[in-house]
């Protein structure tokens, strides 16, 4: 179902073509980053830490080196010194430890051989002695008076008065804005809540690989699965100490990333053992490694505090907000002030946010980070004064939503945004009023992502027969290669399945910007568009020539150019008959476009979730589901509807069921599926999703991003829903069956 | 130590592969055999990316050892299509956009055919439990349970 705004009408885009990948993809044709393999191609293998946090006091690799097949060893060594300063410097230390390990499976040295098993019986040869020291796996363990303090050179940034001894807080973020006490005097209603949640992985299925090429020459080849190949490319340079320029990196197709691949781990460890062995270099993780070593997202501490008036409205939101970035410098903080008061209007606001480093694996990007968790907290809250005051809990909203012109968190005014719309449609489906069976109960709950838009670049070739490619540098991370394909189209007026959709390789399309921000159609596809319109420009000169007339006499209507002279009548023509006449009329027809996007538009949501909740084990289910979400336009609909369901179902296991679980020495004890549990089909309904469309005025088709705002609302609609069954308000994540069942029989509706 | 002489019929077709005793049927099917449609996403049994099926069970080919395919029978994502034809399941997959990322997409696709192999008509909840060995992470389900729903409809119409 889909709510539209009146707009333009498109002949291709809004439609839903079959996606220009989707053969290869149905068929076992696709090339993901470790179906590849090279002639004379080694695997290597990461040594990794036991220990959460210890001292490295020697690395032997003498017997490794020894070892039949093994061609090359590394350590930290290897590498350039690198200086806290340097900017990259939580990068290359967490690629490959120097002095100091700081969490379990942190990489330690690495080693390259003929057969993964010979790899793997050097990798257990390398001996490393270590000085155990004392961990900090959670924020109080890393706040307490005498903690471990993990960096000696992290003094925290934003502190008043400033630090002057190394903590773990490694920032302070503040905003506000009004007059707090005044606003909270003002509250006729005011309520205080504490939340915990535990670190949780984005859970991609396609597990890091790539594969590193590097010749005689000093350059090298990079093959790999990323949500961005010029940052690969950077990130490696930076950490082998190398120019850009010896670097080309090929984007394989990318299995899920969600955030999780928009930093690197194994790229530069795969070109330095090339190098040195002067041989290929495949590696591949395991799901063990994944879980030990990769991005969770953070944990969270959160202190909320809400003032309404007896009519409603908020007057004043006070947050303390605490982010733990795993072993070093994380950005939740910062992410959770922008996002926790963004949606609702409160004159008089202050926010105060903590990163904090723990004995974890370093956090990465999980699709709108830190902003579920900030929802978690306001949404439920929402809930609470509703019920308190005696409102319908969506009327609430309604009447706190930020719209056109409302100050954001940061100060400047909202643009055009559908948050009320989203909300109206979410009243106006027939699940608002359906009715609930026993057990049952049904929450609602809103989500907000400003979305991003930086730098993107495309290429436009028309080919000798009236077709296009089209060459972008976003890796497709969910379908937005058919997105780019589609805007094109109605650009040039070709069919959409004439037009060849590419992700360009660094050596062949201009800088482009890691697939983050839910950017790729919003940003990339203004870089198309574009382009799209450079080409068009001209294709009207080359057709001027070929009629024999001026530019200024040729119009470019529905993928034709048109002669609007005085002249006589003059048959119009296509882009095919330009193109077969492009040697006599110029050459070779090629257009760019590149920009840094600005106006990407926030993307809003709401979600309506029903849950069973059996009474005897605190099993939750999810039985019906509706989500409503801002897109702008959908350029094709049913990706974004996709965005929107797997948002939901990401969302529902965060609720519910994923968390990392650490035993005393900082082991992570569940690093696999059958532990670490994802929702599977039997777990989830279907997922009604409902595309808004409030075009976002600052894209030629009113784009804004989809990807990420689906996972914000489904946490506290989840809480709502299990309130609105039993009673009992969740405050801690997951809700597993345990804490729920605590709740239902112990704690007299409450969780702790 | 010497390597396993394995004879076997993969998607119709004699085929050999030389393989290490303990190496699992997946790796001797995307190494050796150079079929890469199966894929390793947990190495546990977990996530179904790797499913296949040998002398008409659908197994995870994670869990299999190379060896063990010995005079088997295998499927996998590759022999579905016959020529230009792509199975109703791909089909439908295709036009119901029941892949994001698509890297599960093989394994849905194997799992969902030994599904209706054995229930040609399955209602929505048996498509749910019939696929609940394997993970998909973007698309929520909601997609590909329509889709394989459909693709039933195909081919019981047909």
């Amino acid at each position: 179902m889909t709510v539209t705004e009146s707009k333009p009408r498109y002949k291709y885009v809004g439609t839903r073509p079959v996606r220009h990948d989707g053969l290869e993809k149905v068929t076992g044709r696709a090339r993901f980053a470790a179906d590849l393999n090279l002639s004379g191609q080694l695997h290597g293998i990461v040594v990794r830490s036991p220990h959460a946090h210890a001292r490295i006091v020697s690395i032997d690799t003498s017997k490794a080196e020894a070892m039949d097949g093994v061609k090359a060893v590394i350590t930290g060594d290897d590498f350039p010194a690198v200086d806290p300063s340097n900017r990259n410097y939580d990068m290359c230390v967490n690629i490959m430890a120097r002095h100091k390990v700081f969490y379990e499976g942190h990489a330690v040295a690495a080693v390259a051989a003929s057969t993964r098993d010979q790899a793997r019986a050097a990798a257990a040869a390398i001996e490393v002695a270590y000085e155990v020291l004392p961990a900090a796996m959670t924020i109080d363990e890393a706040l307490a008076p005498g903690a471990p303090v993990l960096h000696d050179h992290m003094m925290t940034k934003g502190a008043d008065p400033p630090a002057t001894e190394p903590s773990n807080v490694s920032d302070i973020t503040r905003f506000a804005a009004g007059d707090l006490d005044a606003g909270f005097a003002e509250a006729d209603l005011v309520i205080e809540r504490e939340y915990t949640t535990k670190p949780v992985h984005q859970g991609y299925i396609e597990p890091h690989a790539c594969v590193a090429d590097t010749g005689q020459d000093g350059h090298t080849t990079i093959w790999c699965s990323s949500q961005g190949h010029f940052n690969v490319r950077s990130s490696s340079a930076a950490m082998l100490g190398w120019e850009n320029t010896r670097i080309r990196v090929i984007p394989a197709e990318i299995g899920g990333g969600f955030g999780g691949k928009t930093t690197i781990y194994l790229e530069p460890l795969a070109v330095a053992l090339s190098a040195k062995a002067g041989r290929p270099v495949k590696m591949v993780m395991t799901r063990d490694e994944v879980f030990r070593a990769t991005g969770p997202a953070p944990g969270t501490k959160l202190k909320v505090k809400l003032g309404a008036r007896r009519d409603g409205t908020l007057v004043a939101g006070d947050a303390y907000l605490i982010y733990s970035g795993g072993a070093y410098a994380g950005s939740g903080g910062l992410l959770g002030a922008m996002t926790v008061f963004e949606s609702y209007n409160i004159a008089n606001f202050g926010v105060e946010s903590l990163n904090v480093v723990v004995n974890t694996a370093r956090s990465a990007a999980y699709r709108a980070p830190a902003a579920p968790l900030t929802a978690f907290a306001i949404e439920t809250m929402l809930d609470e004064i509703a019920t308190e005051l005696g409102i319908d809990a969506l009327d609430l909203r309604l009447a706190n939503a930020v719209a056109e012109g409302d100050p954001s968190t940061m100060g400047f005014p909202f643009a055009r945004i559908g948050f009320t719309e989203c909300l109206e449609a979410v009243r106006d489906h027939p699940h608002y009023s359906a009715p609930l069976g026993p057990n049952q109960g049904r929450g609602l709950a809103a989500g907000y992502w400003f979305n991003i838009g930086e730098s993107s670049s495309a290429t436009v070739n028309l080919n000798e027969d009236g077709t296009a490619t089209v060459v972008t540098g976003s890796p497709d991370i969910g379908g937005s290669r058919a997105s780019m394909a589609l805007m094109a189209a109605e650009e040039l007026g070709i069919d959409p399945l004439d037009i060849r959709p590419v992700v360009g390789d660094t050596e062949a399309v201009g800088f482009t910007d890691v697939t983050e921000g839910s950017r790729a159609t919003f940003a990339t596809g203004m870089a198309v568009v574009e382009a799209c319109r450079t080409m068009v420009a001209e294709l009207r000169g080359r057709a001027a020539k070929m009629m024999g007339t001026d530019i200024d006499d040729i119009d470019w209507v529905d993928g034709q150019a048109v002669y609007t002279g005085s002249d006589g009548d003059k048959a119009p023509l296509s882009v095919a008959a330009i193109c077969a006449k492009a040697k006599r009329t110029g050459g070779p027809l090629t257009a760019t476009g590149s920009l840094e996007a600005h106006g990407a538009g926030p993307g809003f949501a709401v979600h309506l979730c029903d849950v069973e909740v059996d009474p005897e084990t605190g099993v939750v289910r999810v039985v019906r589901y509706t989500a409503s979400q801002d897109a702008g336009t959908a350029i094709h609909p049913s990706y974004v509807e996709g965005q929107i369901q797997g948002g939901v179902a990401q969302g529902v296991g965060w609720a519910l069921n994923e968390e990392y679980i650490y035993d005393s020495d900082g082991v992570m004890e569940n690093p696999g599926f059958l532990d670490y549990r994802v929702p599977v089909a039997s777990d989830l309904p279907m997922i009604d999703a409902v595309i808004v469309e409030v075009p976002n005025p600052a894209h030629p088709y009113g784009v804004r991003g989809v990807g990420e705002t689906g996972i914000v609302p489904p946490i506290p609609a989840v809480a709502n829903a299990i309130n609105d069954a039993t009673g009992c308000r969740l405050r801690n994540l997951p809700m597993s069956p345990v804490r729920v069942l605590e709740a239902i029989t112990a704690n007299g509706g409450s969780d702790g | 130590m010497s390597r396993v002489h394995v004879t076997c019929t993969i998607n119709g077709d004699p085929a050999e592969f030389l393989c290490d005793g303990g190496q699992t049927l997946l790796d001797a099917l995307r190494d050796e055999a150079g079929l890469t449609g199966a894929k390793e996403g947990c190495g546990t049994g977990d996530c179904g990316a790797c499913s296949v099926v040998m002398d008409g069970r659908l197994l995870c080919s994670c869990l299999v050892l190379a060896p063990e395919a010995e005079g088997a029978t295998i499927s996998t994502v590759e022999g579905m299509a016959a020529g230009d034809d792509l199975h109703p399941l791909q089909q439908c997959f295709l036009e119901g956009a029941a892949l994001q990322c698509g890297v599960c997409t093989p394994g849905f696709l194997v799992a969902a055919k030994a599904l209706l192999d054995r229930n040609p008509d399955p209602t929505e909840t048996e498509v749910r439990y019939g696929l609940a060995g394997n993970l998909c992470r973007c698309t929520g389900y909601d997609k590909i349970v329509r889709s394989v729903l459909a693709a039933a409809q195909t081919v019981n119409e047909s």
